[in-house]
């Protein structure tokens, strides 16, 4: 029995966050389904949450790794647009959007590694440098695009375009690759030496130092892996709008930084979980969408953006306090 | 005898502060060397450096007679050098099994874990060292166990990598007597295995009990080394110190 005890109390320990945030987004589907049952059968309102859900699942699950890491990082949202001006820039100039999508991706890995670097080597705040960063790479994007935007129609004709974004019997493709972007971070979060390093690095970064492991080193990887991820969200994106916007990735700032929290990763490092930031997507994709389609006016939105973020809080204090 | 790992002439500052100033220390296979030294006379420095938490300022470092470069704590693990830290070197949010596999996990290719294989041998490891509740296995987070029993862990870690060279930085702190009596078990069983131990101590008792040399640290400088031999009781050494110390 005591046996049977402890695996239980280890299972929850390693799946309660995730287990949590499945569900409050459970939870959130019955009030909606219960609130509004004509709008949430209406198939629209889940398409529309379909297109929304996987930009914001590449930005939201390599935040896990960082925030894990016990960093954050703010400028991902402005990394966002830089990759994206980086990819229809060049799509516009005539190379071949493949070649284009590689170098964004490449753009958003750049940047995350300068940040990471600039953050580690000199000790800075990695909310406050990374907040600098946002603004200062907004002002760089804003005057080399002379606050225009880029329309790329000619991707249409590519074809990266109906791989990447097109439409598989009625699904955005973006859905597939979003999910195949899942698994494989799941893996690489609690199977591989990354991930594993990435939680012993923000749980205790001397113990780790002590034992070996190069603690700046996966740090500016976490750094890297969200500006990665930014880049593919930003570049996604601007395909399936056809068009590069200087202000664009801003309004997910927040989104993706909330759907973090509320997916169950804490704040204070060393833990994090990749199915709970899903659900965590999933809570605040339906909040974002759902609000309106059950036709309230779009006021209530933030409202219930911030109450969903401060109950996921506390529902998630039932997991304890941090271990020391 | 040979040379495990060897200090020559070390010397590491803090800015202004010389924490270690021409250190010289050896570790011969098969002994273990008890390393006493007041509060601040820069045991944990030494060992730091040894261990390759901090690279030296000035000096070598010799691993089996061979001068390294570029020491880190790494190189350290790989040279079959393993450390049970004062602070015991553990992440609490993690399993028992991440943490004793913690740097030196095993793996497949391309970095994927070998998370069946690490279970079961810590598993093995947490019943060889004595842990016997059955609400304890691999997969508890350390966060949740006793100091002694996170000791265990660590001196778990040493175990399972087989070191040539174990360093216990105080590891009788904060133990009971029974838990005490654990440590110098486990120092006997490395030395029986022809393997070495650096004991780091504020307990002369402890350190004269289990140590085969004695190294005496004061203000970042070696300033005498003496054989068990030489004396006969832990007092002898006491006074041997405190000596040494004051005429320094």
């Amino acid at each position: 029995m005591s046996n049977n005890n402890s695996y239980l109390s280890n299972y929850f320990h390693r799946n309660g966050r995730a287990l949590g945030s499945i569900g409050y987004f459970v939870l959130l589907m019955v009030i909606f389904l219960v609130g509004a049952p004509e709008a949430w059968i209406r198939p629209n309102l889940h398409q529309s949450v379909f297109v929304m859900m996987p930009t914001l699942i590449f930005l939201t699950i390599p935040l896990v790794f960082l925030v894990a890491s016990g960093e954050i990082d703010l400028s991902f949202a402005s990394t966002y647009a830089v990759a994206a001006y980086v990819f229809a820039l060049l799509v516009k100039n005539g190379v071949d959007p493949a070649i284009c999508l590689v170098l964004g991706i490449f753009t958003g890995a750049a940047i995350g590694a300068l940040v990471g670097t600039l953050i580690v080597v000199f000790r800075l705040s990695s909310l406050v440098a990374s907040l600098g960063v946002l603004f200062l790479l907004r002002g760089v994007i804003l005057l080399l695009s002379n606050s225009r935007s880029i329309t790329i129609m000619e991707i249409d004709s590519h074809w990266i375009y109906p791989l990447l974004v097109g439409n598989f019997y009625g699904f955005p493709m973006q859905i597939f690759w979003a999910a195949i972007f899942v698994i494989f971070c799941y893996y690489f979060f609690n199977k591989h030496v990354f991930g594993i390093h990435i939680q012993h690095v923000g749980d205790n970064s001397v113990s780790a130092e002590q034992m070996g492991i190069n603690v700046n080193a996966v740090k500016i990887k976490a750094f890297m892996f969200v500006g990665i991820g930014s880049a593919i969200g930003g570049i996604f994106t601007t395909m399936i709008t056809y068009t590069f916007f200087p202000t664009q990735g801003f309004g997910y700032l927040l989104l993706a930084l909330a759907a973090v929290f509320v997916g169950g990763t804490p704040y204070w490092g060393g833990l994090g979980t990749i199915i709970g930031a899903v659900f965590g997507v999933g809570i605040i994709a339906y909040m974002e969408i759902g609000i309106i389609a059950i036709g309230w006016s779009g006021e209530w939105r933030q409202f219930f953006n911030g109450l969903i973020i401060l109950l996921a809080l506390l529902g998630h204090r039932l997991h304890g306090e941090r271990v020391r | 005898m040979e040379n495990i790992i060897e200090l020559d002439n070390v010397t590491k500052r803090f800015g202004g502060i010389t924490a270690l100033n021409k250190a010289s220390l050896n570790v011969t296979r098969g002994e273990v060397v008890g390393l006493i030294g007041d509060n601040g006379a820069g045991k944990s420095t030494l060992i730091k450096t040894l261990v390759g938490v901090y690279s030296p300022d000035e000096g070598d470092i010799l691993i089996r007679g061979k001068k390294v470069n570029a020491w880190n704590a790494l190189k350290a693990r790989e040279s079959g050098i393993e450390t049970v830290f004062q602070d015991r070197a553990l992440t609490p949010q993690q399993s028992i099994v991440k943490n004793i596999f913690m740097g030196k996990e095993l793996r497949y290719p391309f970095g994927f874990i070998k998370e069946k294989e690490q279970i079961f041998e810590a598993n093995r490891l947490i019943r060889e060292i004595g842990f016997t509740s059955k609400l304890i296995n691999a997969e508890s987070p350390v966060g949740n166990l006793s100091g002694g029993e996170r000791q265990g862990v660590a001196i778990a870690r040493a175990i399972y990598n087989k070191a040539e060279l174990i360093v216990l930085d105080e590891p009788t702190n904060n133990l009971s007597l029974n838990e005490t009596q654990k440590v110098f078990d486990f120092v006997l069983n490395v030395k029986k295995s022809n393997r070495s131990v650096l004991f780091i101590g504020h307990n002369i008792y402890h350190v004269y009990d289990i140590s085969d040399r004695f190294v005496i640290l004061d203000r970042g400088e070696v300033v005498h080394q003496l054989n068990k031999n030489d004396i006969s009781t832990p007092e002898e050494l006491m006074k041997i110190m405190r000596d040494t110390i004051g005429a320094h």
